[in-house]
């Protein structure tokens, strides 16, 4: 298809990107939708909010954050150079925060002194509790007993950081069980708490808002990719889970026809074993958690266990401006195997000294495959969603070892 | 007229309350389903919200969710909801049958095609909670098209302007749910609901039924005396859960208890 929009404007003033996206909700949760999307309308444009969270993502995240060539990698693969978006050397190790920041200015001006969260890896529960902490704010953290299990040491950190951890014990007790039970929660209290969901899904406003917050990661790409390379990269490539560190560096450059965007979701132990987590790649379309988008599901409509050696990326859904970018071809969505993203793993470690999060593994594995068959000239741009300490036990595992 | 307008017009005319129990089909097992739909029409339920199973019910409490996932390992699914109305209704032509559950699944089977095979099946209306009436005009229309309600939640957060266009949509009756959170929680504030019904009825005159919190004959007795109809979900379930073998029966007892409760209610037409 090449009917590429030329002017790129979505979602529309009630969240749909083409048939995706939209709100699919409970009728407790319409009127808070109603104030949230509200009070972004008149937040994201407003000076003092706009220099406050500049300010915050240069003293308090560290941005902007640098671009750096793989050269050794590159040399390796002996195709396309690979530069890394280095989003591993925020605050907290992660892109997450870069929407936390936002969405928690956002509960302050709106006067809730209490915020809540889903979590899988844990890697958005603890961007989360640092900015709970940061503004002196009440959190409560939903977790799927199972990742609470897999994911000992982020549990620890969001308490160490004033978090209360609540153990989901409902479906599979994962990451689209604790984003239910936060739901609930948001139900329940909706007066007094501000729900930060933490990635580019959910009802509309949270596909189009986290979007806002993480294309900062886009933005900085377009300002220092002339400078590192003199051009804009061939390619742009991220992994895709929800897809939040995805939409941020996608989003600023739809515009751009000549910068193609590549989405990487978890191919698990393969697409065709059933064990993987690839809602693009092998999904259909449904409604889940207030959005149609994309889905893993079975022929009754009922959501299925997903797999991925990544937390991060082990969710049945993905965001519904994914559903349309892929349906409408501005960005392509391919999948990396657990075995691909470990490989990948090791590789960085050991070629550039970058212990990279399993999630952005995945990128790196397509990136790789990518490179090799390209002419030296061309670029390529991976996000590097995060840093891999939080993944030290599950490698360890891997290979028989315990830390 | 739809089964469910004849129900009230019929409630009206004896100066009686609806009692609309609910209860999730395939929990503890689709036969048992049966046997508790007929229960709860012997104990004098008038309209019966069959829930639909789905693996992320958003808007269920503990107790719902729980039957849910109940059903689930049955491996009960929307297919085997439409089998259980067609199985009642060789044996029941009267009580109006309304199947409550969330959007995916009746995507899944496609909504043309669901549509069809529940108004033949014998449903009366249909309560998707995850579909506001923003996303619903041309889902509503094919339901009415069919001959079916459309029935519509408003809650306590629910606007002026949102209750004027719900009523717009909405057919059958309204579920007021009475209070903020998820099925099963919290108690009854009467003169809270009381205001909400006042301004819902300022734009339609179809019946409010509601729900959330009602637990016994004196909470749907003292319903009764505001709403046109009770909504018993979770206290239900809990029957269920307690002995699933005999499962019909107690909730045939329990619901008994409710209704004479209810029509011991010195009711005047409205
Ligand atoms: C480092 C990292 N990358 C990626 C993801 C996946 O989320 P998303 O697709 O929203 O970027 C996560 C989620 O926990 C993560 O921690």
């Amino acid at each position: 298809m090449n009917d590429r929009p030329a002017t790129y404007d979505l979602p529309d003033a009630r969240g749909h990107f083409g048939p995706y996206g939209g709100i699919f909700v409970a009728e407790t949760l319409v009127h808070a939708l109603d104030e949230l999307a509200m009070a972004y309308a008149r937040y994201r444009t407003d000076p003092e909010f706009v220099a406050e969270l500049k300010d915050e993502f240069a003293h308090f995240v560290g941005r902007p954050s640098p671009i750096y060539h793989a050269r050794r990698w590159s040399e390796v693969l002996g195709g396309a150079q690979i530069y890394f978006k280095r989003e591993d050397l925020n605050h907290t190790g992660a892109h997450k925060i870069n929407n936390t920041i936002g969405q928690a200015m956002l509960a302050r001006r709106m006067g809730k002194p209490r915020v809540i969260a889903e979590t899988g890896a844990g890697q958005h529960g603890v961007a989360t509790a640092t900015v709970a902490a940061r503004y002196g704010m009440s959190c409560v953290v939903y977790m799927g007993s199972e990742d609470i299990k897999r994911q000992a040491s982020n549990v620890y950190r969001m308490k160490l950081l004033g978090a209360t951890v609540s153990p989901v014990e409902s479906g599979s007790r994962t990451l689209k069980d604790a984003l239910n039970e936060a739901m609930r929660d948001w139900a329940t209290n909706v007066a007094d708490t501000f729900y930060i969901i933490g990635t580019v899904a959910g009802p509309h406003p949270y596909p189009m808002m986290v979007r806002d917050f993480q294309a900062i990661i886009g933005q900085e790409c377009i300002e220092q990719m002339p400078q590192m390379v003199g051009r804009q990269p061939d390619y742009v490539v991220a992994c895709v889970g929800g897809g939040s560190n995805a939409m941020g560096i996608f989003h600023p450059y739809i515009p751009f026809p000549d910068v193609q965007l590549v989405g990487v979701e978890a191919a698990g132990e393969g697409i065709d074993t059933g064990r993987h987590s690839a809602s693009l790649s092998a999904g259909t379309p449904g409604v889940l958690h207030g959005n149609r988008t994309y889905l893993l599901q079975n022929s009754d409509g009922q959501i299925i266990e997903t797999h991925s050696i990544s937390a991060g990326l082990d969710y049945p859904g993905v965001g519904p401006e994914h559903a349309w970018l892929k349906d409408s071809a501005r960005a392509s969505y391919e999948s990396a195997t657990d075995s691909e993203a470990l490989e990948a793993f090791h590789t960085c470690c050991r070629l550039e000294g970058i212990i990279p999060a399993l999630e952005s593994s995945h990128a790196l594995a397509y990136a790789a495959r990518l490179a090799r068959d390209l002419p030296r000239d061309k670029v390529i741009l991976v996000n590097l969603s995060g840093r891999g300490d939080k993944d030290m036990p599950t490698v360890a595992e891997r290979s028989g070892m315990v830390v | 007229m739809s089964r469910i307008s004849t129900v009230f017009e019929r409630l009206r005319a004896a100066e009686r309350k609806a009692l609309i129990p609910y209860v999730t089909a395939g929990d503890p097992d689709i036969g048992s389903s049966l046997d508790i739909l007929h229960a709860m029409v012997s104990s004098g339920a008038d309209i019966l919200e069959i829930g639909v199973p789905f693996s992320d019910p958003i808007a269920d409490g503990p107790v719902i969710q729980r039957a849910g996932e109940r059903a689930l390992k049955n491996g009960v699914g929307l297919v085997d909801v439409l089998s259980l109305v067609r199985s009642f209704r060789l044996t029941n032509s009267e009580t109006a049958v309304v199947l409550m559950g969330y959007a995916n699944p009746i995507e899944a089977m496609g909504r043309e095609r669901f549509i069809a095979a529940a108004a033949q099946a014998g449903v009366d209306g249909l309560i998707v909670v995850d579909y506001p009436p923003e996303e619903s005009a041309e889902f509503a229309a094919a339901v009415r098209a069919a001959g079916l309600d459309l029935i519509f939640l408003l809650a306590p957060t629910s606007t002026r302007a949102r209750i004027e266009q719900v009523a717009r949509l909405a057919s059958g009756y309204i579920y007021y749910v009475s209070l903020a959170g998820v099925t099963g929680a919290g108690h009854l504030d009467l003169a809270d609901v009381l205001s909400h019904l006042e301004v819902i009825r300022e734009f339609t005159t179809i019946p409010v039924g509601v729900g959330f919190g009602i637990r016994d004959g004196a909470t749907a007795r003292a319903i009764c005396s505001i709403a046109d109809a009770a909504i018993i979900g979770s206290r239900i379930i809990q029957e269920v859960e307690a002995d699933p073998a005999h499962a019909a029966a107690r909730v045939g007892h329990f619901l008994a208890d409710v209704r004479a409760a209810m029509d011991a209610v010195v009711t005047t037409a409205p």
